[in-house]
């Protein structure tokens, strides 16, 4: 395959993964979580280098997965004995993401990641880093482990579909009914922090947040069905990273920073043109009142 | 066997007791309404039986075992406030949430299910919504959909917490026939209520409640002036010396 069909098959994988898992964030309002999670993995990656030296994508899942945890298990301790949500988040993602970027810079001539990278990605150099077994090829291992945690995500969200979906829309009747309320926050905290994980050296912990979260808050507007937003945002994940490599290419701009800003113009259209939720709608639907 | 036994049961947030000391068991088959000022602790009760709030101490038995051996038995109807009616579903999938119990793990509902969950929301007049997007349905109409949910459930005793609360007249009629079929059936019933002027005319048994249990009983022995003083404290004044049509509470 060409170089550029790598990149946008590992934008689309991005788009994908992180369209669906961001669907939930929205809908259970932890979008400020997802962005927390997304830069205190940097800790996690690090101290999996330190643990195992190695840069392979399983230490980085595991460690990433961890402290992602980590990170939303302080979060809910701090909220629950009365520190206001967004602070806690406030609180513990800078605390965190902070002693990574320490670790960083003491190690920096042994680890090969610098802060800047790890924020903004670098998507570019994906289809050279490649996987090889046995002498053999198989691609960027990018793509692989971005397949992975995309098969993960899916059999856990199919496995689990009914518990998720009732833990976010009321979970104190999920409680009632014998559901593990916290069991399914932690599944869906350790599939974001996996899916950043995996995303982050495509596209770095800036941007991932908004693959998180821009396709799915689109998706939102545009339908009242659950599974529908689901597959809707990860359309809308594709057609930015696809949309963006090539308005990169026409305007030799950055890959990563152009699919993120499709994704927000498609969002910005949707606001304004969405049938049911859009402003246009909603002005036209007031104008026809008055007249009326 | 008593269907709901409460005993000496505490519950507390932040160290302040919402709930004191609460004791007592209510009789099968009766509709019974939980009466109380706001900050009674009427809500925290069920949260409490049903173990959505940690309770400090006291114990809880449904049907003579612990709650969470008998979760079939029990149906649920929260606030209507308590979730996000933007929700991306419609009102046939948030009844069918009822079966989720009875469903069990990696599965998912069935045309069984379906059935059940269509037949609940044709008992409570909403048939012709099932596919309507809860987001617009009226208040009424959604607390319908809320207790057909519960009815999906197919429970033997039912919590509901102000079911009444800024419904329209129909849904409150539709509520009340409901109970009453509810109860035909010999199933109990707890309500926490607001509105005392219907307290006589729609519960069997009343719970008066103020952190402590101030009364439980038939609602016409229970349901006095000396009661309803010790439990609301100077905050109600009575224009008749009866419990009877109308009073007024004074804020």
């Amino acid at each position: 395959m060409s170089y550029g069909t790598w990149i946008m098959l590992t934008g689309s994988l991005v788009g994908v993964s992180c369209g669906i898992i961001g669907c939930f964030l929205i809908l259970r309002k932890m979008a400020m979580l997802a962005d927390a999670i997304s830069h205190t993995v940097l800790l996690g990656i690090v101290l999996a280098y330190l643990v195992s030296h190695s840069l392979e994508g399983i230490y980085m899942l595991v460690g990433a997965g961890i402290i992602g945890l980590l990170t939303a298990f302080l979060v809910q301790v701090l909220h629950s004995s009365g520190v206001q949500s967004d602070a806690a988040i406030g609180v513990v993602f800078t605390s965190l993401f902070a002693f990574g970027v320490i670790l960083l810079s003491a190690f920096a001539g042994k680890v090969h990641l610098d802060v800047n990278h790890a924020l903004m990605g670098e998507i570019t150099f994906i289809p050279w880093n490649t996987l090889t077994i046995g002498g053999m090829d198989l691609g960027p291992s990018a793509v692989w482990m971005l397949g992975t945690v995309l098969i993960i995500n899916l059999i856990l969200i199919f496995l689990f579909y009914k518990e998720i979906k009732i833990s976010s829309f009321d979970p104190a009747m999920a409680t009632a009914i014998g559901i593990p309320v916290m069991f399914i926050h932690y599944l869906l905290m350790s599939m974001v922090s996996i899916t950043t994980v995996a995303s982050f050296d495509s596209v770095g912990a800036i941007l991932v947040v908004a693959m998180l979260i821009v396709p799915g808050a689109t998706a939102y507007l545009l339908t009242d069905k659950l599974l529908a937003m689901l597959i809707i945002s990860a359309v809308i994940g594709v057609i930015s990273a696809i949309g963006g490599y090539y308005a990169a290419l026409v305007w030799n701009i950055s890959i990563s920073g152009s699919m993120a800003s499709i994704a927000g113009l498609i969002f910005a259209a949707t606001f304004i043109l969405s049938p049911r939720y859009g402003l246009l709608s909603k002005l036209l639907a007031r104008k026809s009142l008055i007249t009326e | 066997m008593n269907p709901i036994q409460v005993s000496n049961l505490t519950v507390a947030y932040d160290r302040k007791p919402v709930l004191q000391e609460v004791t007592f068991q209510m009789p099968e088959g009766k509709l019974i309404g939980v009466v109380g000022p706001n900050g009674a602790g009427k809500s925290t009760l069920i949260k409490a039986i049903l173990g959505l709030v940690p309770k400090a101490s006291g114990s809880v038995e449904i049907y003579g075992k612990s709650y969470r051996t008998q979760r079939k038995l029990v149906g649920y109807v929260p606030q209507r406030g308590s979730v996000d009616w933007d929700f991306p579903t419609n009102a046939l999938d948030v009844v069918l949430m009822g079966r989720y119990g009875h469903v069990g793990w990696f599965r998912r509902p069935g045309k069984k299910d379906t059935a059940i969950a269509m037949q609940a929301l044709d008992k409570v007049g909403m048939k012709e919504y099932a596919d309507r997007q809860i987001s617009q349905l009226s208040g009424g109409q959604q607390q319908r959909v809320f207790l057909a949910r519960a009815l999906a459930q197919d429970a033997t005793v039912y919590f509901m917490d102000e079911p009444f609360v800024g419904v329209d007249a129909a849904t409150e009629k539709a509520i009340i026939s409901l109970l009453n079929e509810l109860k035909a059936q010999g199933k109990t019933v707890l309500v926490v209520h607001h509105d005392l002027q219907t307290v006589k005319e729609y519960f069997d048994w009343t719970l008066l409640l103020n952190k402590q249990k101030i009364a439980l009983g038939p609602t016409e022995e229970v349901f006095t002036v000396e009661n309803l003083q010790k439990t609301y404290g100077g905050r109600l004044a009575f224009l008749d010396s009866q419990v009877s049509p109308s009073y007024v509470v004074q804020p």
